[in-house]
């Protein structure tokens, strides 16, 4: 049997077995790969670093473990941006499995300055509510009456950090970290487009590329793409985290899909070449 | 005594208290537009003391009443070197009256006039969303006539959907190989558009199932979706004759969290094989997981989404794919209706009307005329 | 009666909402943003028709001793457990230390990550096995995903940089800043970015047809089979 016979043949575990060895290895033993932050990153920085220092942001974080490895490191770097500039942060969840998560990405980075970062006076976390773009549009009439209370239980308007609070209009900028529905298209559709608040976005790679014409519109100030993006956001900032580390494995990851494509075809060219013989 | 005052002062002198900042001037109002009459807007002149590094001015405050008289109440206030703020906390079609007081390290200095009396007021049509008016209007203008046009017998041609017909096929192949069909309405919520669609095919698709006695099963992963799967699969057993054999167990609420769900529905692949996979409707991460899957067991898959990035998912591990739009005509498709094929030629010239505009919006934008991308630009 | 009342509803609620994004009148608008806060309420208590029915199709499974009714036990007693904690814990119940928060951090986030995780894999076997070019399209639907693939990582500006940085061409003014991460920003610029829009709107105008004819009551099949 000729070699791509045995390839036509393949057990697809092989190919299985094949990406997690190649996943594995840089995680083990990482290569370190120059990282260039690309335009769109280069939109998300700035906008953020443009807003008065000590501004109070809101930021939505719509997404569950399941997007963890993606999402969850720009969260943190956009966590250490807006903290680096003394700015508050009204985080809402959409979606039902992240509230957990992102209060623990919250405490986690909060952790990190000296004394910690006050829970209701530099930070809040409004948590989940059913309702995808009705929850949006309901912010718009007031946020305290979209969420009378918080992820904790606090009555919300009892909150320091929310007393100058009111709705769109208290915010300079509006940070949307999603992974897919409800995520950054509604929240163009519904606030940004209705309310013309700034606004950036973070997303999973493969939803990116449907952003990219609110990008070009205007609609979006930066745009981070996947675990890529979230690198090159770690670049820019000066930072080496966990998506920084990942980088590397997805690199040899996407090198094997590359290789599969191209020996896909090679298989294929060689059994027609066989059966034209 | 004195002498030694005096040597003092030279040495030490005294420092004077800043004067009271001179008053912001010309006050004016405006009604805020295309609102229901909650907001007014105010904007003065800046205070000739507001200038940067003077520090005479700190901020404004904007005071207002229901009389010339008063009594007066701070409603805002603005930051030195703003000249405007919006008052949010107005009742509609009430009189009020506003003064701006300056202030700073010497005191607070009240405005020489006041303005009013200003009223909130409610407008009929939000003129900013004029094009989109204008654009939807035109739409459903366009829906209305077609589908009263095929009413009385001009019924539009709709071309071949390959990814439609083969359902049947698909159908087909598993009921020669004695397997069920597997149907996914997608993983939203009866909200989602995609998944009433889905749930349109899914009674075409229960219809056929009956008529060739094929077992159906319908993972569904919303309550609302579950409820309405229901009453699809047991329209199409009722529609093709067979209400007897129907089974309200074949459609079953499975959770709405998305990796529960599709582990959920490769389990029934992997265990009840069926011939024939169907997956209509709104799909996310997990289209690939699913399509791939279900390639492994065999069988002849049948997709239909308009989340463009999914499709890419479907069309490589699919037999046939419908891509956006096509899922949204298949019930007009399958039905042959005269009103629902009348609908998609009307949605169809919008297009072309769409494309025009895009063409003729390029061309004047070309040439500096900015006017239609303006009108165009919504608030 | 049971199909005209249905219908009648939505097509009052449908045009209310429509209306309501072109008339700010209090009118229109109050009533508008009652139906919007309505709906929240609406969803949120039909969690407990899809609990229910969850419950009932399960337990009967088990009853029965269905083939494979171990697996359904476990989903009974974990949704059971689950809930059962989470209202014992109460306000709270997801703060450190609690129950609830062991079953999100060591059961729920881990489970949800690794099935997600399953994509790779299948994605990698999905290339071998169907990526076809047959055709000049598929061809250079090829190229473009393998470039934007490759650009998309460091790893590609590494591997190519002596091909794209033209620094070996012998010719002055030749741009030597050329990498494959700037085609690939390129083709998610202009040409992705262009199909992309029209696909949006064509999306977008069949979500306004069906929603349509939902509205008119053109579409009714959605509400019982019986026509």
């Amino acid at each position: 049997m000729s070699w791509t016979q045995t390839l036509e043949k393949l057990d697809r575990r092989w190919i299985f077995l094949v990406l997690a060895l190649l996943v594995m290895g840089p995680l083990l033993f990482p290569l370190a790969l120059p990282l260039s932050p690309s335009p769109p990153v280069h939109g998300f920085v700035q906008a953020i670093d443009k807003i008065p220092d000590g501004s109070t942001v809101l930021m939505s974080c719509d997404y569950d473990p399941a997007s963890k490895p993606e999402l969850v490191p720009m969260t943190r770097t956009a966590l250490r941006q807006l903290w680096g500039k003394h700015c508050r942060i009204v985080v809402t969840v959409l979606w039902d499995g992240g509230p957990g998560l992102v209060d623990n990405v919250l405490r986690e980075v909060a952790a990190e300055y000296p004394g910690g970062k006050t829970y209701g006076v530099d930070y809040v976390n409004l948590g989940y509510k059913e309702g995808r773009e009705d929850v949006m549009v309901l912010m718009g009439k007031g946020i305290a009456n979209a969420f009378p209370r918080d992820y904790r239980g606090n009555d919300t308007r009892s909150l320091p950090l929310m007393a100058n609070v009111r709705d769109y209009s208290s915010f300079p900028l509006l940070v949307n970290i999603s992974a897919g529905y409800p995520g950054t298209k509604e929240w163009v559709q519904q606030v940004q487009g209705r309310y013309h608040l700034p606004m950036v976005s973070g997303c999973t790679a493969v939803s990116a590329p449907e952003y990219y014409p609110y990008l070009q519109s205007g609609q979006l100030l930066g745009l981070l793409g996947g675990m890529a993006g979230a690198a090159e956001y770690e670049k820019a900032r000066g930072e080496k985290g966990a998506a920084t580390r990942g980088m590397d494995a997805q690199s040899m990851a996407h090198v094997l899909v590359a290789v599969m494509i191209v020996l896909g075809n090679v298989v294929q060219r060689s059994r027609r070449q066989a059966e034209g013989a | 005594m004195l002498a030694l005052g005096a040597a003092l002062a030279l040495v030490a002198p005294v420092s004077a208290a800043p004067p009271a900042p001179q008053p912001a001037t010309r006050l004016d109002w405006k009604d805020v537009p295309n609102d229901a009459g909650r907001a007014l807007d105010l904007t003065w002149v800046l205070s000739p003391d507001d200038k940067p590094g003077l520090g005479l001015v700190t901020q404004y405050l904007v005071e207002r009443s229901t009389s010339v008289g008063g009594p007066w109440t701070v409603v805002d206030s603005a930051s030195a070197g703003a000249d405007k703020v919006t008052d949010e906390s107005v009742r509609r079609n009430t009189p009020y009256y506003y003064r701006v007081v300056t202030v700073g390290p010497g005191g607070a200095t009240p405005a020489g006039s006041l303005t009013g009396p200003a009223t909130a007021t409610s407008q009929w049509l939000d003129t900013t969303r004029a094009s989109v008016l204008a654009l939807t209007a035109l739409f459903f203008a366009f829906v209305l006539y077609y589908i009263r046009s095929a009413q009385m017998g001009k019924k539009p041609f709709v071309r071949r959907i390959p990814g439609i017909d083969a359902i049947e096929e698909a159908i087909g192949r598993a009921t020669e190989m004695g397997r069920p069909v597997l149907f996914v309405p997608g993983i939203q919520d009866i909200d989602d558009i995609q998944t009433v669609a889905g749930l349109v095919i899914l009674e075409s698709v229960a219809r056929l199932t009956a008529r060739y006695e094929t077992p159906i099963s319908v993972p569904v992963s919303y309550p609302i979706p579950f409820a309405i799967a229901q009453e699809m699969v047991r329209g199409g057993y009722l529609q093709a004759g067979r209400p007897e054999q129907y089974n309200p167990d074949s459609v079953r609420f499975v959770s709405p969290e998305q990796f529960a769900y599709v582990a959920a529905v490769a389990g029934i692949m992997l265990r009840d094989r069926p011939g024939a996979h169907i997956f209509m409707g709104s799909f996310y991460a997990e289209s690939l997981l699913l399509a791939e899957t279900g390639f492994s067991t065999g069988a002849i898959q049948v997709a239909g989404t308009a989340n463009v990035h999914q499709l890419p998912f479907f069309v490589v591990a699919c037999d046939y794919t419908l891509i956006g739009e096509e899922l949204y005509a298949a019930s007009a498709y399958l039905s042959g209706e005269p009103k629902l094929v009348g609908s998609l030629k009307g949605a169809d010239l919008i297009k072309l009307v769409i494309v025009g505009l895009v063409v003729v919006g390029c061309a004047l934008e070309s040439f500096g005329v900015h006017g239609l991308t303006q009108w165009m630009a919504t608030q | 009666m049971k199909r005209e009342l249905p219908l009648t509803i939505t097509a009052g609620i449908g045009l209310l909402m429509i209306l309501s994004f072109f008339v700010p009148h209090q009118v229109i608008a109050v009533p508008a943003d009652f139906i919007q806060a309505s709906a929240i309420i609406v969803l949120a208590f039909s969690y407990f028709l899809g609990g229910a029915n969850l419950l009932r199709v399960n337990i009967d499974g088990i009853y029965k001793r269905e083939p494979g009714w171990i697996y359904k036990l476990v989903l009974v007693v974990s949704l059971v457990a689950t809930v059962a904690i989470g209202f014992v814990e109460g306000k709270g119940f997801l703060d450190q230390g609690r129950i609830s928060k062991w079953i999100y951090d060591n059961l729920y986030s881990p489970m949800q990550a690794t099935m997600f995780a399953l994509l790779a894999f299948f994605i990698a076997s999905a290339a071998f096995r169907a990526f076809r070019i047959r055709t000049l399209e598929a061809g250079l639907l090829a190229a473009a995903a393998l470039i934007v693939m490759m650009g998309r990582v460091p790893l590609g500006n590494v591997l190519t940089d002596w091909l794209f940085g033209l620094r070996w061409l012998p010719f002055p003014g030749v741009p030597h800043d050329l990498h494959l991460s700037t085609i690939q920003e390129w083709i998610m610029d202009v040409p992705q970015n262009a199909a992309k829009r029209a696909i949006l709107i064509g999306a977008a105008l069949g979500v306004m047809a069906t929603g349509l004819r939902v509205i008119l009551g053109i579409e009714r099949s959605y509400l019982s089979g019986e026509d």
